[in-house]
């Protein structure tokens, strides 16, 4: 647990140094109170005091912002070599791999927690549906959870941050469009396969304000599944090919 | 020039020698013995290396040479638990770098090729992450990173990034974050490409240091520093050994015989190298049109009777000087052969 914390740190640190972190939360905070106050459906067009028009923003912006978070996480380590002296430590592959999802996690928890203020000045404004609001951060942590680790898949499965980033946006493409398209088109199990598979179906029904043990089962088995696979890709070096 | 920088660099020789490893075990300390089995290292159907086994006691400096490509790097990869091996194994006291990873990583510090660092850390941080992540705890993280800092000579650069530092001192920062754990192993693979004369005499120098308490292995291709360094020499080629020994003894292998360069004026040189050949402890002689180069049989010394050939002839020897084989044609004879 120690080391796991060790290694998040440095990640966190990293951001904050290298401005990423800061480059994050400008942006973010920027699009999402842009289209929430001033454009579009915004809380004075609805005349309404809702949040929701910030969650559908975030909903995108993350979608771009989380794989150049995780792009350089493995690929840039593999591409320096400074895997080689981190993964010769003390330290074992999972370690590695949780201090960096949780260094990523943390980055995100802290951009959306600073959109808090726009949560309180629309509540100013009129009544607001507050278990919505509530399940709405919560479906957002799920949904990076997953994201981040398809992010920290692609990227431990190449040397080049680019392909990392734009391997992990078309992965995220079909979890977030292609997947809903295709349960369209389709009929009978397909389509309910599809249907569930799709992110923005799990997304929607947390943010209206019912917390399913479904929806939670499928954001953490996607963020589990890639770091599965992540320390797969990282232990083939250590097989055994007898 | 290498007498004024063993002057130069006095004052470093003698802070190493302070060097104490207080904390280190005795009993867990003379156990770590390496002890390589049989290891075979397969790509596709290529042997990087091929059933290789050696041992390498504590406090025993080990040089490990080689053209490029030959697997030194592979064997390293491979003791430091960072690869499997196809076939054999590597212990290291009672540890199994199949089995125990976990436990040899702690001891083990590690000096990778090319010395990957992360460049926009500065430099103590940086050796608080490798302190922290190798276990030392916390109490003894500062005093840890104290003696690297003066072990290492980084004194001068400690608060600058990693980015900034000269490859010379990158290559501290290398050797300080492999040692920042006090390790029983110290794997250290080119430790001092990229090195001006200077800074190399100053890192064997702290090898050497090392190599009292610790079991080393480095890699090199540059062989003056296997001479200066090491107790014990492995060449390999081709991913299996081809010498081992130490190396005066594997010198004396190669320069089994006398061999001489002279230089005699006043005489005809046919007369003169036929006359050479009629001494009977001479097994070759040749002429280049300037010096004579002449081999004696093995343990057999043919300069007193050169000489008197010489003055019975009223030649002049202008010069006779021994050629002595080093280092680098045993490893031209054993690794071009």
């Amino acid at each position: 647990m120690n080391k796991i914390w060790v290694i998040a740190k440095r990640e966190l640190s990293t951001f904050f140094d290298s401005l990423i972190a800061y480059i994050l939360l400008i942006v973010f905070l920027g699009f999402s109170g842009f289209f929430t106050w001033l454009y579009g459906s915004d809380v004075f067009l609805t005349g309404q005091a809702s949040i929701q028009p910030f969650f559908a923003i975030a909903y995108w912006t993350l979608f771009f912002f989380i794989p150049a978070l995780t792009m350089k996480m493995f690929a840039e380590e593999k591409n320096t070599g400074t895997i080689e002296l981190l993964l010769t430590k003390a330290v074992s592959d999972w370690d590695v791999i949780i201090g960096k999802f949780l260094a990523c996690l943390t980055l995100v928890g802290i951009a959306i927690a600073f959109s808090l203020p726009w949560y309180l000045t629309v509540w100013w404004l009129g009544p607001v549906d507050h278990g919505a609001v509530w399940c709405g951060y919560i479906g957002l942590l799920l949904m990076s959870a997953a994201y981040i680790g398809i992010g920290l898949l692609s990227s431990s499965i190449t040397n080049s941050q680019i392909v990392a980033f734009l391997l992990s946006l078309l992965i995220g493409v079909f979890f977030l469009i292609l997947f809903q398209v295709l349960a369209n088109s389709m009929s009978g199990i397909f389509s309910y396969v599809f249907d569930y598979l799709s992110i923005s179906t799990h997304f929607e029904s947390i943010t209206r304000g019912v917390i399913d043990s479904k929806d939670v089962f499928y954001f953490l088995s996607i963020a589990i599944v890639c770091l599965v696979a992540t320390e797969a890709i990282l232990s083939q070096r250590r097989l055994l090919d007898r | 020039m290498h007498l004024i920088c063993y002057v130069q660099h006095n004052n470093f020789a003698r802070s190493t020698n302070n060097y104490r490893f207080k904390q280190v075990n005795q009993q867990t300390k003379t156990l770590m013995n390496i002890r390589v089995d049989n290891l075979t290292k397969r790509y596709g159907n290529q042997n990087a290396i091929d059933h290789i086994s050696f041992e390498v006691k504590s406090g025993e400096i080990l040089g490990f040479l080689g053209p490029n490509g030959a697997g030194k790097t592979t064997t390293m990869k491979i003791i430091t638990c960072f690869m499997a091996p196809s076939e054999g194994d590597v212990r290291m006291g009672d540890y199994s770098v199949l089995t125990d990873a976990e436990m040899l990583k702690k001891r083990i510090g590690y000096l990778p090729e090319n010395n990957p660092l992360y460049l926009d850390m500065p430099v103590i941080e940086y050796l608080q992450f490798s302190a922290a992540i190798q276990g030392v705890p916390k109490e003894q993280v500062k005093g840890r990173i104290k003696e690297m800092v003066r072990l290492c000579g980084l004194d001068k650069e400690k608060h600058k990034n990693i980015g900034e530092l000269s490859k010379g001192y990158r290559q501290r920062v290398g050797l300080a974050q492999a040692m920042i754990h006090n390790p029983d192993v110290l794997i250290l693979d080119e430790p001092t490409t990229g090195l001006d004369p200077n800074q190399i005499v100053e890192i064997r120098e702290l090898i050497r240091e090392m190599g009292k308490e610790k079991t080393v292995i480095f890699s090199t291709h540059i062989l003056p520093e296997v001479e200066a360094t090491c107790d014990r020499v492995i060449i390999i080629n081709d991913g299996k050994i081809v010498a081992d020994g130490a190396p005066s003894e594997l010198r004396k292998q190669a320069s089994g015989a006398e061999v001489s360069r002279l230089r005699i004026e006043d005489g005809n040189p046919n007369n003169i190298l036929e006359q050479l050949r009629t001494i009977d402890t001479i097994a070759l002689a040749d002429f280049n049109g300037f010096t004579y180069t002449v081999e004696s049989k093995r343990g057999e010394t043919s300069r007193r009777a050169i000489f008197k050939l010489c003055v019975d002839n009223n030649w002049v020897i202008t010069e006779m000087s021994p050629i002595e084989r080093d280092l680098e044609e045993v490893f031209r004879n054993v690794t071009m052969g």
